[in-house]
């Protein structure tokens, strides 16, 4: 895996190809802009003026102004903020869970192993927006809601990964030796297993967060989690939809360009780990 | 010497790595008579088994001939197309690797396999076929060839599935035969019988047999001329009795003397190197009784198969005892129950006069005794953490169970251990693909020591290692033993190891004590017949002796 590692560094800055560089450039611009979201919004994204409400992309909004007049831009920057944290915090709460549920079951292996492995089989066989959906409704309307069902039906790939792996490794020489050194289980899978793990789940988190952001927008779209007059990228293709046949193009296209480049972006990012990663896809 | 049949004359060759292009070989120059049963014998990364691939046609992609000439009964086939190569593999000159198991098809039925040989070089029809791999399967001493054909690879053991490969190398009647390792991983029983076959049916079919081996025992057993190579080069090349008895090169002499005898002490391997110190009393040891006392241990396995079937033995304080036996024996995991890694079925294990067996694995971490056992793996890459650095390795087990918590202490204590078994302190901060061999076992004997256990659980210590490296590992942890009055429970399949490091010795078949005792009565005069046939199967190197080929006995040998 260290071996992997190095590589993976001198894949990435040594001769990366050009999907990777604009893959890590995109997901640099989409961090910055979240995090700077209230100082390079150039209007406040909640004030509404309806005597400038639904003007094409001009001199003074660039890319238009929405139904009640509210600057586009600045809405979608801000949007950016919230629709990462979803991502983000739904991605890092999956990640730990799965690879704590997954890597014990791997190495356990027997009785507890199967009854994770089943639960998590009957899990994948739901249509996971559907869950997700419902587990939305169950829980209550919140974005805190949105982040706990999007992290709930990723868990089950980060519980088989982990598990994978791990299971893979747990009769090698080192796991004993690090027995025979006075470790009991619990750290052998915290702080031996799971770290050598790792590098691969590295690039499960990097595809997933495409996932889940879409997700989320997907929920708000259909009026789960976070709500009007939020600025929120699903939200905003939802509101378009009804100006779409009175040609308000600016109103879908840029939330919806929006959403699409950044899940390519993080979609590319995980593209560029796996290959890095692997070396049999290394030329 | 007649023309030869197959000659190498200073064949380069060169892989494309990361770090640039790497010569592999340098100029090899090998010829090989027809009929003529030759070894060719280097340590790891020698360049042997590149010869072999090379003269086959057989270099991957990376690989690429890049000077020198190949020739196949004085043909130039260097350069010589797949199209042209194809129809010689298999009727000219066919290969048997290593590991044979991986070799054949996980799906397919044994007797589909050596029949897709046939028709493919010899347009056979099926029934033909069928009928000429059952003949191939007797050949090959198969008891009930008719039933086998209907095998998968996974019914077989791994000495059967190293026959079925013969059959299929020797399928259509090659000249040359170009045995890879083909009994590295074989228990040596199973070893002896393989390499006996392989030796009958090339002396039986005039067919020329190239032997690659790191084991001058079994190249001067089994071969008529032996060359030595040396990082891509042929140092010494000779009649397989001059080459030993008179090695001119200075890295042959090396080899000779690391290589163990029937002779050969601790002290004597890889010669000057004996300044062992005297044996001390043993250290911390406070009761009547041994140190170690294990009383009729079981272990049943969760789907029923008995791994140990009722061993009790006792080690003394600083004593050495050696569990020996083939796969399956059981010694790994007496192993693993002694040193509290895994947990047993039944019976006890007293330590110290404590009864530490009654404590469960996941518990034993926590107890004193942890400290007091260690144990040293067999495969020093694969038991060092990837992501440990050497000085990560040796710190564990004195953060964990010592309690030293602060970075001079640790640093202090991790580089004494390195220390003691030789390893450069400059090495600490490297990482387990970044050592060689050697140093690697080093790490491992170092982790295991930097607690001070008064009990250290070897298996296979030296069972991937190099001669000449296992040479100096030996001599080390003999010292090791030696400056401490540690105790060794030394697990291992090689007998002549054994019997240099250990005083006492049990046999292990199936579970089950076949023979205990004094290491040199087991030797001299073992009555157990499975003992015997144990040590009459160690190829044992033994310098300056005529070869001793065993005659083939082609029939008799059941499968």
């Amino acid at each position: 895996m260290t071996v992997a590692v190095a590589r993976h560094r001198r894949g990435l800055w040594g001769v990366a190809n050009p999907a990777t560089i604009v893959a890590c450039v995109g997901v640099s611009l989409l961090l910055l802009v979240a995090i700077l979201a209230d100082w390079i919004a150039p209007y406040d994204p909640l004030a509404s003026n309806v005597r400038i409400a639904l003007q094409p992309p001009g001199a003074q909004h660039w890319m238009g102004t929405d139904q009640l007049g509210r600057d586009m831009l600045s809405r979608l920057i801000v949007a950016t903020r919230l629709d990462l944290s979803i991502a983000v915090s739904a991605v890092a709460l999956s990640f730990a869970f799965g690879a704590v549920i997954g890597g014990t079951s791997g190495y356990l292996g027997g009785a507890a192993d199967r009854w994770i492995g089943r639960t998590v089989d009957v899990m994948m066989a739901f249509p996971l927006f559907v869950l997700a959906m419902a587990l939305v409704a169950a829980l209550g309307n919140s974005v805190a809601n949105v982040i706990y069902a999007t992290a709930i039906i990723n868990l089950p790939f980060y519980i088989r990964f982990a598990r994978a792996e791990v299971n893979m490794r747990r009769h090698f020489g080192w796991v004993e030796a690090a027995r025979a050194s006075g470790n009991s289980h619990a750290r052998v899978v915290l702080f031996f297993l799971l770290p050598n793990v790792l590098p691969g789940m590295a690039v499960q988190i990097s595809l997933n967060l495409g996932w889940a952001i879409l997700n989320a927008a997907g929920l708000s779209f259909i009026g789960l989690g976070a709500r009007p007059p939020t600025p929120e990228w699903g939200i905003m293709v939802a509101e378009a939809a009804r100006f779409i046949a009175t040609g308000k193009w600016w109103l879908i296209v840029f939330p919806g360009l929006m959403l699409t480049l950044s899940v390519l972006c993080f979609n590319l990012l995980g593209d560029a780990a796996r290959d890095a990663l692997d070396p049999r896809r290394r030329r | 010497m007649t023309d030869p049949l197959l000659s190498v004359n200073g064949l380069r060759v060169s892989f494309a790595t990361p770090d640039g292009p790497f010569e592999a070989l340098r100029g090899v120059d090998l010829a090989i008579a027809p009929g003529e049963v030759m070894g060719v014998v280097g340590e790891s990364g020698s360049g042997k088994s590149v010869t072999a691939l090379a003269a086959m046609g057989l270099l991957d992609r990376k690989g690429r001939i890049v000077g020198g000439e190949i020739r196949f009964r004085g043909a130039d086939i260097t350069r010589a197309s797949r199209r042209r190569l194809r129809p010689m593999r298999g009727s000219a000159f066919s290969m048997i690797f290593q590991n044979p198991r991986s070799a054949l098809n996980p799906v397919r039925r044994i007797g589909q396999q050596i029949g897709d040989a046939l028709r493919a070089h010899l347009g056979l029809s099926r029934a033909q076929a069928t009928a000429q791999a059952t003949e191939l399967l007797r050949t090959v001493q198969f008891r009930d060839p008719e039933q086998r054909m209907h095998s998968y690879p996974h019914e077989l053991s791994g000495g059967m599935c190293q026959r079925v490969m013969i059959a299929m190398a020797i399928a259509c009647q090659p000249q040359l035969l170009l045995a890879d390792e083909p009994t590295t991983g074989l228990d040596v029983t199973t070893q002896k019988h393989v390499m006996d076959l392989l030796v009958g049916l090339a002396r039986e079919r005039g067919m020329a047999m190239v032997l690659i081996t790191h084991d001058l025992g079994l190249a001067t057993h089994y071969c008529q001329r032996i060359a030595v190579m040396e990082q891509g080069r042929v140092v010494e090349e000779n009649a397989a009795t001059a080459l030993f008895a008179q090695p001119r090169h200075p890295y042959t002499r090396r080899l000779v003397l690391a290589s163990p005898t029937r002779e050969s002490t601790i002290e004597s391997l890889a010669g000057g190197d004996a300044d062992l110190p005297p044996r001390l009393p043993p250290a911390r040891h406070v009761g009547q009784g041994p140190l170690l006392d294990v009383r009729g241990l079981v272990k049943r396995f969760a789907n029923g198969t008995i791994g140990v079937d009722g061993v009790s033995f006792t080690i003394a304080a600083g004593g050495s005892l050696g569990l020996v036996g083939e796969s399956g024996s059981g010694k790994s995991t007496i192993a693993r129950m002694a040193s509290r890694l895994l947990d047993q079925t039944a019976g006890e294990i007293i330590f110290d006069g404590q009864d530490i067996g009654a404590v469960r694995e996941r518990d034993f971490h926590r107890t004193r005794w942890r400290r007091d056992i260690q144990i040293v793996f067999q495969d020093a890459l694969e038991s060092l953490n990837p992501r440990f650095t050497a000085f990560d390795s040796i710190a564990d087990p004195l953060r964990r169970l010592v309690g030293l918590r602060t970075k001079a202490s640790l640093a202090a204590e991790v580089e004494a251990a390195a220390r003691r078994v030789g390893l450069p302190i400059d090495l600490l901060d490297r990482l387990p693909h970044q050592l060689s061999g050697g140093q690697r076992a080093r790490v491992g004997i170092a982790r295991a020591i930097a607690v001070r256990p008064r009990l250290l659980v070897l298996d296979e210590p030296t069972a991937a290692l190099d001669v000449s490296v296992q040479a100096v590992v030996l001599q080390l942890l003999e010292r090791l033993r030696r400056e401490s009055g540690m105790a060794y429970l030394f697990i291992s399949h090689d007998l002549g190891v054994v019997r240099m490091l250990c005083e006492q010795v049990i046999v292990l078949r199936a579970g089950r004590i076949v023979e205990a005792g004094v290491t040199a009565d087991i030797f001299e005069n073992s009555q157990a017949a499975y003992t015997r046939e144990l040590l009459a199967a160690i190829p044992y190197f033994v310098p300056g002796s005529p070869t001793s080929v065993t005659p083939p006995n082609v029939t008799g040998v059941p499968a």
